[in-house]
């Protein structure tokens, strides 16, 4: 009872002062290390262009592979979950009265362990001792501390997951036979994946690749590593999607003034999202040998069967735009479009990382079929690609989220002035990463390879033809760079100058006469179970295979 | 439900089945498959285990080869290989070191070549020419130099 009181006026000082200053103090701090991240990670991205288009050689101190397994690292595993936990925790905060204090422990352990682990793993790479990349597939063998320094980045994650879980089921406990608020619910979800895609690499990086690469073990199974690597990797790009997802369905339709669309249907695809993720790691190994063609038929269906969640999206984000475009007036078939709020940036940054899933969902499906992947395997395409789901679809979305969240969380506002700033910022980011992405899927489509630093290849002429769209991405480079470097602007005044006040959490209310949400969409334990069955039937076939019919091992090789 | 939103859905699972019908076919009606070889061999023993203890260019037919070749940083044995147009080539591929990748540039020929497994896959050379041979895998500091050439002539 004592409990449930205190519970309850916390909630209403949360709302009257906006976030607890303990709670905000770990979002900001997650926050602040994304947009550090961002900085370096850019930077390093640049230098790729730049090095590919022929622009700039590189010093002989520095590689082009050990800038780019900084750019993955940066980018792919810090900038992409320290947001996800920065927002998410904001957003459990705001959502359901504050923190508890056990949590937020957890929060700032695991956020020191993370810290720890990049640092650890930085070293080795900066020395040239871990030029593996972020997706290190054995045989290659970095520094074991390398190793040691991810799986640490992989606790901290967990930990993080665990303060979530505890965070919600205290919430169900006072609030029994409620619905968990629907951001709380993106961030169960959320966490799910990262707890269970993080088992994953957790097997591989500490079970298989640190014994091995220590020199206690003499070889490793490269198959059953890689495989083990991709159902955490895509996994991984699925959390930022489900995170910029949850932006869509929450964030935005306030931000445009309307209301949300279903409650049922958007917590069914988050459902969705979290039971048929997993295997869809599979669709990374379509020319790999060892796997069987009716083992990689099946799995080519468990890719395309993610493809259905992201078509309701579509379906919901579009309804919910033109419901509110014409109830401010729009008319006609498309005059609810010119109502929607363009000139601001909490809008513009998200609507644009929309339109520009349109495509990047669309290439998703197509490329994860037997023969068009055969043509852009390892290809620039794959990188255009990710460039586009993620560097467009995931980072814009969370740029239009940091505008008004880092004011949040720092108790400061969004003046006007920032927000032009930041409508530029985005057309910028938007115009630089289009133009880079679409370069790359053609110039992929020709056979361009990805992940190879400089080379015509002794002049040959296939190899020549590509060089005029590098030049092109070199341009969208430093276009990119020059975006980049403004929203890191952006986020630190916002964080450190902006006039003291309290910026909106932006959450919408469910549509008015939207039906009642049955309560089994609150069984996480059912949906838990039902995903561990997917990722059975995806992975028990395959790694029984890879481990009963292995071949001999493979001893590390350091090739670089 | 709003009846767009069924037409909608239902479209979308239509295409999705659509999709897997039409590779569903390719794949096993017209052996369009990817290359998913399974025969293993021992990685540290690849000069001893045939066929790649003789990797080379083999005619195994009328305007038939087999390639059996070794990929390693940062090269393929046998290289600059050259064979008559409108011949079919069947490749042979495993690594002798870490994960590399077969990719002749401009073609459906692409596959992962790991340690330990054999990888084939096939080719018919209907146009000559000189075809770029390259690993689309990131495999150390010389990556970027591991090409060859298959000249159709």
């Amino acid at each position: 009872m004592e409990a449930a009181v205190k519970q309850t006026w916390r909630q209403k000082v949360t709302k009257a002062m906006g976030i607890n200053r303990e709670d905000a103090r770990i979002s900001k701090s997650y926050l602040f290390v994304t947009f550090l991240a961002l900085a370096i990670g850019g930077i390093c991205g640049l230098t790729q262009g730049l090095n590919r288009s022929g622009f700039l050689e590189l010093p002989s101190w520095i590689n082009y592979y050990q800038v780019l397994t900084a750019h993955g690292l940066f980018l792919v595993l810090v900038f992409s979950s320290f947001f996800t936990i920065g927002y998410f925790y904001a957003g459990l905060s705001h959502t359901l009265g504050g923190l508890l204090p056990a949590v937020r422990k957890i929060a700032w352990t695991g956020f020191s362990l993370k810290i720890t682990g990049l640092m650890i793993a930085l070293i080795p790479v900066l020395m040239n001792e871990a030029s593996v990349l972020y997706t290190f597939y054995p045989p290659m063998a970095a520094s074991p501390w390398y190793y040691v320094g991810l799986a640490l980045i992989v606790i901290g994650i967990w930990l993080c997951a665990f303060g979530a879980f505890i965070n919600v089921a205290h919430w169900r406990k006072q609030n029994k036979g409620k619905h968990v608020p629907i951001l709380a619910f993106f961030a169960t979800g959320v966490f799910i994946l990262l707890f269970f895609g993080g088992l994953f690499v957790a097997v591989e990086v500490i079970v298989l690749i640190i014994p091995w690469a220590f020199g206690w073990v003499e070889t490793i199974n490269v198959m059953l590593s890689r495989t083990l690597f991709w159902a955490f990797g895509h996994t991984l790009v699925n959390i930022w999607y489900l995170t910029a997802v949850s932006a869509w369905y929450v964030i935005v339709p306030k931000v445009i003034g309307g209301r949300r669309f279903s409650d049922l249907l958007t917590r069914i695809v988050v459902i969705l999202l979290v039971v048929l993720n997993i295997p869809g790691g599979f669709h990374h190994q379509i020319v790999d040998p060892g796997i069987s063609e009716s083992v990689k038929y099946l799995h080519v269906f468990m890719s395309l069967a993610i493809g259905f969640p992201s078509l309701m999206t579509a379906y919901a984000m579009f309804a919910v735009f033109e419901r509110t475009g014409r109830k401010k007036g729009g008319k006609g078939l498309f005059g609810w479009f010119k109502k929607l709020p363009w000139g601001d940036v909490r809008f513009l940054a998200p609507m644009i990382a929309m339109i520009a899933f349109i495509p990047a969902g669309a290439g998703g499906i197509v490329q994860t079929m037997n023969q068009l992947d055969q043509v852009v395997h390892n290809t620039m395409w794959i990188v255009g690609h990710f460039h586009l789901t993620l560097g467009m679809s995931a980072a814009m979305t969370f740029f239009g989220i940091s505008y008004w969240l880092v004011p949040y969380v720092s108790g400061r506002v969004l003046t006007p002035k920032m927000n032009k700033f930041g409508v530029w910022q985005t057309v910028l980011w938007a115009v630089g990463m289009g133009t880079m992405a679409t370069t790359m899927h053609i110039v992929g489509l020709f056979g361009s390879p990805r992940r190879t630093a400089l080379t015509t290849y002794s002049d040959h002429a296939t190899a020549l033809n590509w060089d005029p769209y590098m030049i092109v991405i070199g341009i969208a480079a430093v276009i990119l760079l020059i975006a980049g470097m403004m929203q890191i602007y952006a986020v630190f005044h916002l964080m450190f100058r902006a006039p003291k006040g309290n910026e909106e959490f932006p959450i919408a209310k469910p549509e008015e006469d939207g039906s009642k949400t049955p309560y089994w969409t609150e069984r996480w334990s059912r949906w838990i179970f039902v995903m561990l069955l997917v990722v059975a039937m995806g992975y028990v076939i395959p790694l029984v295979d890879f481990i009963g019919n292995a071949p001999p091992g493979s001893p590390p090789f350091k090739t670089w | 439900m709003h009846r767009y939103e069924k037409i909608w859905l239902s479209l979308s699972s239509a295409v999705i089945l659509a999709f897997m019908l039409f590779i569903g076919y390719q794949a096993f009606a017209e052996e369009m498959a990817p290359p998913s070889t399974k025969e293993t061999l021992d990685p540290q023993k690849v000069d001893e285990t045939p066929p790649f203890d003789n990797p080379g260019v083999k005619k195994v037919g009328e305007n038939e080869y087999e390639v059996v070749m070794t990929l390693q940083v940062f090269s393929f044995t046998p290289d600059d290989i050259e064979i008559p147009a409108g011949s079919t080539v069947h490749f042979t591929l495993t690594s002798k070191d870490v994960v590399h990748g077969f990719e002749i540039a401009g073609t459906n020929v692409n596959a992962m070549v790991m340690p330990g497994y054999v990888q084939k896959i096939t080719k018919t050379f209907a146009e000559p020419g000189e075809y770029l041979v390259l690993c689309n895998e990131y495999c150390g500091s010389g990556h970027e130099l591991m090409s060859t050439t298959i000249t159709v002539k």
